[in-house]
């Protein structure tokens, strides 16, 4: 059990693997697809997702606004990010990630990411015009299958406390209100990786 | 001006201190600088009320710093409420592995409670 946060006691259950290719509730075909770090066509498609990204929807204070600022910051967390990617008709239209936790926040951080031990955070983006269509209960749900096929365990995320689709939804999957002192509510999900089976 | 900043002992309070340092040499602010009770940081409050008198030192700011017992947010605007300030700065919160803005609960207490003017420092 890391020590840095609170998890649930019990792991959550089992959840799907990408990829995949499912209708959503307005009957368009969206495609799941996991990948490693973001690069070449897809950090591009990605970083164009983004672009076309509501700014009134973002969240403490990402994504960032502006194509440069936008791919610098994919590039930044990028490198041993876990993505799943949905897309329509070609285009990214949701994006879920993975970051892990680094011990030295100023970058200098060079080593692989320990899957199992490691504490990872959550996010997840859906553009506007797929919003309530099940598009981020699919990402949430095939990320988190993506992550146990890794062997990862430990996820949180914090969530802006007065935004509950999103705080409903992180709860319909398993995860669990761990922190609520400020503005910004903290939760975390166990899954079962290999060290608890 | 008079300006009240308050300090936990992390990376962010020394960036908020050079900042106000910065911005109190610009436009000629009388500055205070609390440096708060926080056992969880990195610094202990000895080590940050040197750390501080080492910056104000070497930047030839001459300020008072003062240490507040007891809890960091109370303690900040219990002082900031007995002087004669207009502004108080503390830290904007720090990034999350992905990037997002965190702000902690003594943030959230100084912006709900403080009778001045409160200053993010990013």
């Amino acid at each position: 059990m890391p020590e840095t946060k609170m998890y649930p006691d019990e792991p959550a259950g089992s959840f799907p693997s990408p990829p995949t290719t499912v209708p959503d509730r307005d009957d368009r075909e969206i495609t799941l697809e996991a990948a490693g770090a973001l690069s070449g066509d897809l950090l591009a498609d990605v970083v164009e997702m983004y672009v076309r990204f509501d700014p009134a929807d973002r969240a403490q204070g990402i994504p960032p606004t502006g194509e440069e600022r936008i791919r610098s910051w994919l590039e930044g967390i990028g490198e041993e990010s876990v993505n799943v990617v949905a897309t329509h008709d070609g285009d990214v239209v949701g994006h879920a990630m993975l970051v892990p936790d680094i011990d030295d926040p100023d970058g200098e951080h060079e080593g692989i990411a320990d899957p199992a031990g490691g504490e990872w955070e959550l996010a997840i983006f859906v553009v506007q015009d797929y919003q309530r269509a099940g598009i981020g209960t699919m990402l949430l749900e095939h990320l988190l299958g993506r992550a146990i096929d890794l062997g990862i365990e430990w996820v949180w995320l914090t969530v802006e406390r007065w935004n509950h689709p999103a705080i409903a939804l992180y709860e319909r999957v398993g995860f669990e209100t761990t922190g609520s002192q400020s503005f910004e509510q903290e939760m975390a999900i166990r899954l079962e990786g290999d060290s608890n089976s | 001006m008079n300006v009240l900043v308050g300090l936990g002992g992390s990376d962010e309070s020394i960036k908020t201190l050079r900042r106000t340092i910065e911005r109190t040499q610009e436009v000629g602010d009388d500055l205070t600088v609390a440096v708060l009770d926080k056992p969880e940081s990195p610094r202990s409050q000895d080590e940050m009320y040197d750390d501080t008198a080492k910056l104000l030192d070497d930047a030839g700011v001459d300020s008072e710093i003062v240490r507040l017992e007891g809890d960091p947010g109370s303690s900040l605007v219990d002082y900031a409420e007995q002087g004669e300030y207009d502004q108080l700065v503390i830290g904007g919160g720090t990034l999350s592995p992905m990037g997002k803005i965190q702000l902690g609960p003594i943030t959230e207490f100084v912006l709900l409670n403080a009778p001045t003017t409160v200053k993010l420092v990013r």
